[in-house]
């Protein structure tokens, strides 16, 4: 074992040194597109480095420590094996972690207040509106005030500040940017709020991070971040090519089917191959997918998105 | 629900061996091989209990008895084949993420099945039985008692704990376990979502298990409270006994939580309530929240008595008093007080206020300054010793190396900000098995090294201990620090299959680390092997090995039924090593009394096996049998109550004999210094040690 410790440690240096000299995915907080991943990211550095002064000493004086005060031959080591108590080490002991705790809780503080993802620090007003809800296994977005709805892409103008609504019409989920910002769970007859802005135009993947069955791990989307003039342009296809999303159209959406599948069941030419474009209609999608769970009727499962009387993919 | 039949909905369809047969591929055998182990696993230990007729000795010695040190050692037994399932999960999962972009060799369910019966096991069937174990032998021994305060109740426990275990082993067979992870959160194990058994299995194993969980905890905080030899006062306790008060008063408020967690869902699931539903109000809010008012206790409730064993540990191999015990006395109180404090940090995520984040955000930062405390007290006990790299000083070396990296992991999530970037991915995985391995199983293991001479009055064996530390320590760090990386680029947990081939190389780390972890488990079973093989040369029937300070070293080993000769007076802290400085280590009493113990008793075996029937027939709707076995266990219980003879009397002349015959043997044997530890001359008569005096 005196043999490996050295050897293991070295392992870990070169762990820490390979991923440190490697180029972050950019699907990452550690390579932030946005102002809140790179406060996320800063965050995250400067507590490391503080949470360090109370672990580096442990890393470096436990070896130290077990090898002067090994048991040998001839040791000219110290050896008190009375000795239990000492008022100035215990203040060094209570002291040190008192401190480093109080300051990151003060960094804490501000930081959770700073970036609470309802509230909207960043970017330009107005914001632009967006309307999420977690299918079994993509996600639905729906741009309220620009009468369009995407699955698998999410369009966003740059600098703007983007607010979205989430739910789900099935079980929890829980949606993340990674580049851009934080997750947040979306829960059915529920809503939360997420808000993030993109500084540069860029492609980030979108993700949910909350298993949920088959299709958990295919529940990616692209955000597509883009200068104002092309937003513009990227809504006007949407609106053009989009089909409408009627009733109908909403609940093959709805089914267990990951966003290949739905594809191949709704996508047109006119659509990109990995996104679904849609026109809304008249009435409120968002509102009443959230009554449905709030009928005072209990809801039998064919009536529920998400479980396989609803429907799946090749039972429709 | 549905009308059923006699064998509610059990039917072919849930035996493994039809799905390979209409449909054969990888994910099929890897499940059918996984059933025939349990199949095999059964048939090896009748057939071997028949072969060489050992169902009495089992029955009298071992299922019957009401002995805290039998039962310990059974639920030690239980853990490890527990362990061994949980390892193989774990090194099948991390295979399955290695093969690369792409959807790998197992079916997205059956990966879902994995990780939830892996954490299931690991928490529930792994590291709450081996802490229950060895507590159960120790507390007794240390505290100077005889039993603990309900030897009966122990025993139901055990049975309880057993047969809640058992169901994961039969969900292999028939049927599948539930694919909710090892939190089950509704809406998705609802009855809509997932109409299976698999939640079932997993609902009635943890409420069953939870029972006998909260039955231990009420007993060994009695037995702290009531048992305590003469003389031991609460600040005379031994470090470890401070750790199962404060871990037993976490079980008695903890487990109340999650058992209702259980029955509420099992309420949505069986007779249509709706807690946790959708609709008609329900909200998975508030099983989130009381599953986790029981989830952060938890993982505090499987640490705390690990600390306590490396409190025992470090002080012994340093041949030194254990630093700052007033210090680790409050922080472990600290701890225990914080841990319920915090629960609302394992969902930072839902939506509520960044006040209340913030709150608990800090709150659970305040637990890392108790834990730093705990550390460099055994940095400083540690410190002027003369230390001997014994296995369980190996263990506990590695730890506080491997267990900071944790606490900085630990810390850094209780920043909700950074919280909501981690929160689901790989980092947290790697979080949480960098407390549980180095933290929890290192600890059991180090104590399972340093008091198997105490429980079978034989060393285990040094080369291959440390050839096992060495491979968990490299094992951990290869599985899971990768993962932290993995995580903060972003890999949810629990993910099947993923597409980002920057991945590929961590992932190859971690299944090369999942093998040296397989390896570790492996050289356990040699290392115990090599052990009993060569028992005869590491026989310490002196009882005291290590020259250990506490009150259980200073009777012998194997320890007889009742433990102590005569209760011991207490005058000290380190009351065995005063003693020996004293030079009064081995006193021969004046008179000896009947000693009075509990008769053995079926009624633990008894309910271990209706309870599993219970279970069964609740998961596959077979309601005659579940009425039927209810009134089994009803009538059991009652019968058994009608017992009055229920303790045996060991005359004052059996213990008087016994007794003398071992201070004889004391008597003869050479004492031995520590250079000699693992000597065979070391029969466990410890000599003072060469500068003992400074």
């Amino acid at each position: 074992m005196a043999l490996l410790k050295p050897s293991a440690m070295a392992l870990v240096i070169a762990v820490v040194a390979a991923s440190a000299q490697m180029t972050w995915a950019s699907n990452s907080f550690m390579d932030p597109q946005g102002p809140i991943a790179a406060v996320q990211k800063t965050h995250l550095l400067r507590a490391t480095v503080l949470i360090m002064i109370a672990v580096l000493p442990v890393l470096v004086l436990v070896p130290l420590i077990a090898l002067r005060y090994r048991r040998r031959k001839g040791s000219a080591a110290e050896y008190r094996p009375k000795w239990d108590f000492s008022a100035k080490l215990e203040f060094a002991m209570w002291g040190v972690p008192v401190v480093i705790v109080a300051l990151l809780s003060f960094y804490l503080w501000k930081a959770t207040h700073w970036l609470d993802p309802y509230a909207a620090p960043f970017g330009e007003t107005p914001a632009l509106n967006v309307q999420v809800v977690g299918l079994d296994w993509k996600w639905l977005f729906i741009y309220p005030d620009l009468g369009i709805a995407t699955v698998g892409e999410l369009g966003i103008p740059v600098k703007q500040q983007v607010a979205m609504t989430l739910t789900t019409d099935t079980v929890m989920q829980s949606f993340m940017i990674p580049a851009l910002a934080g997750q947040i769970y979306a829960m059915p007859g529920m809503t939360t709020q997420l808000h993030l802005v993109a500084d540069t135009p860029e492609t980030m993947q979108g993700e949910n991070t909350q298993y949920n069955g088959r299709g958990f791990t295919k529940q990616k989307f692209l955000t597509q971040a883009m200068q104002s003039k092309d937003f513009e342009a990227w809504v006007e296809s949407v609106r053009t090519n989009g089909i409408p999303l009627t009733d109908d159209t909403y609940r093959t959406l709805a089914m267990r089917t990951d966003r290949d599948e739905v594809q191949a069941t709704l996508g047109t030419p006119l659509m990109p191959l990995n996104a679904l474009y849609f026109t809304l209609g008249e009435g409120d999608l968002f509102q009443s997918i959230l009554h449905r769970y709030h009928g005072g009727q209990p809801l039998p499962p064919d009536q529920q998105p998400g479980t396989a009387e609803f429907g799946q993919e090749g039972v429709q | 629900m549905t009308d059923t039949g006699f064998f509610g909905r059990l039917n072919w369809d849930a035996f493994p061996i039809t799905g390979l047969i209409q449909n054969p591929n990888a994910n099929e055998i890897v499940a059918n091989s996984a059933a025939a182990i349990v199949i095999i696993g059964v048939i090896v230990v009748v057939g071997s209990l028949t072969w060489f007729r050992l169902w009495g000795p089992l029955w009298r010695d071992w299922l019957t008895s009401a002995d805290h040190k039998k039962i310990g050692i059974m639920y030690i037994v239980f853990a490890i084949v527990m362990l061994a399932r949980g390892v193989l999960e774990g090194v099948v999962m991390r295979a399955q993420q290695a093969v690369g972009p792409g959807d790998g060799f197992l079916a997205a369910e059956h990966f879902a099945e994995l990780f939830s019966t892996h954490g299931t096991i690991m928490v529930f069937f792994v590291a709450v039985p081996f802490v229950f174990g060895i507590a159960n032998y120790l507390i007794p021994l240390m505290i100077g008692a005889r039993d603990v305060a309900f030897p009966v109740m122990n025993q139901i426990s055990l049975g309880l704990t057993v047969s809640a275990g058992m169901m994961l082993m039969v969900s292999l067979v028939v049927g599948n376990f539930s694919t909710g992870g090892w939190t089950a959160y509704p809406p998705y194990t609802g009855a809509a979502f997932n109409p299976g058994v698999g939640p079932d299995y997993w609902i009635w194993a943890i409420v069953v298990s939870g029972i006998g969980t909260t039955l231990t905890g009420i007993n060994f905080a009695v037995t702290i409270y009531k048992l305590r030899a003469p003389g031991m006062k609460f600040m005379r306790l031994p470090m470890y006994c401070w750790t199962i008060i404060s871990s037993s008063i976490l079980i008695i408020f903890a487990m109340p939580p999650l058992g209702v967690a259980a029955l509420m869902l099992a309420a949505d699931r069986y007779l249509d309530f709706h807690f946790f539903t959708n609709d008609l109000g329900g909200n998975m809010m508030n099983y989130a929240n009381l599953f986790w008012l029981f989830g952060h206790p938890e993982v505090y409730l499987l640490v705390l008595p690990a600390y306590g064993i490396y409190s025992e540990v470090f002080a012994t191999f340093s041949a030194k008093r254990l630093y700052g015990y007033n210090s680790l006395v409050i922080a472990t109180m600290c701890i225990a007080v914080l841990s319920f404090t915090v629960w609302l940090h394992h969902f930072f995520t839902m939506g509520q206020s960044a006040l209340i984040n913030a709150v608990f955000g800090i709150a659970t930062m305040l637990i890392a300054i108790p834990t730093g405390v705990k550390a460099y007290d055994w940095m400083a006990t540690l410190y002027r010793g003369r230390i001997r790299f014994s296995v369980p000083m190996l263990y506990g070396l590695s730890f506080l190396m491997l267990f900071v990296i944790g606490g900085l992991s630990g810390v850094i999530l209780a920043n909700p900000t950074v919280d909501y970037q981690v929160h689901n991915t790989l980092f947290l995985v790697a979080h949480f098995h960098n407390v549980l391995l180095p933290g929890v199983l290192f600890g059991l293991l180090a104590g399972y090294n340093y008091w198997f001479p105490k429980a079978f009055g034989f060393r285990l064996n040094e080369y291959w201990g440390r050839i096992t530390v060495a491979l968990w320590t490299v094992g951990f760090m290869l599985t899971f620090l990768p993962l932290y990386f993995v995580g903060l680029m972003g890999m949810p947990r629990r993910s099947f299959s993923w597409e980002d081939p920057s991945f590929h190389p961590y992932m190859i780390v971690a299944v090369i680390g999942a093998l040296v972890i397989l390896s570790a488990l492996l050289s356990v079973i040699v290392q115990l092997w090599v052990s009993i093989r060569d028992r005869e040369k590491t026989r310490v029937p002196v009882g005291d090995p290590w020259d250990a300070r506490t009150l259980e070293w200073s009777i012998p080993s194997p320890p007889p039924p009742y433990n102590f000769a005569v209760i011991p007076r207490v005058t000290d802290r380190d009351n065995f090593a005063a003693a020996k400085e004293r030079g009064e280590a081995y006193p021969t009493p004046e008179e000896y009394e009947d000693i009075s113990m509990p008769r053995n008793t079926g009624i633990g075996f008894t309910l271990c096996v209706l309870s599993g029937v219970w279970m069964f027939a609740l998961v596959w709707w077979i309601w005659w049998l579940a009425v039927l076995v209810t009134a089994l266990m009803l009538l059991s219980f009652i019968l058994w109550t009608f017992r009055l003879d229920t303790e045996q009397v060991i005359p004052a002349e059996e213990v008087r004999k016994q007794h003398e015959a071992w201070l004889d043997l004391v008597r003869s044997a050479t004492p031995v210094d520590r250079d000699h530890e693992i000597a065979p001359e070391n029969r466990g008569l410890a000599r003072p040690d060469l500068e003992a005096v400074t």
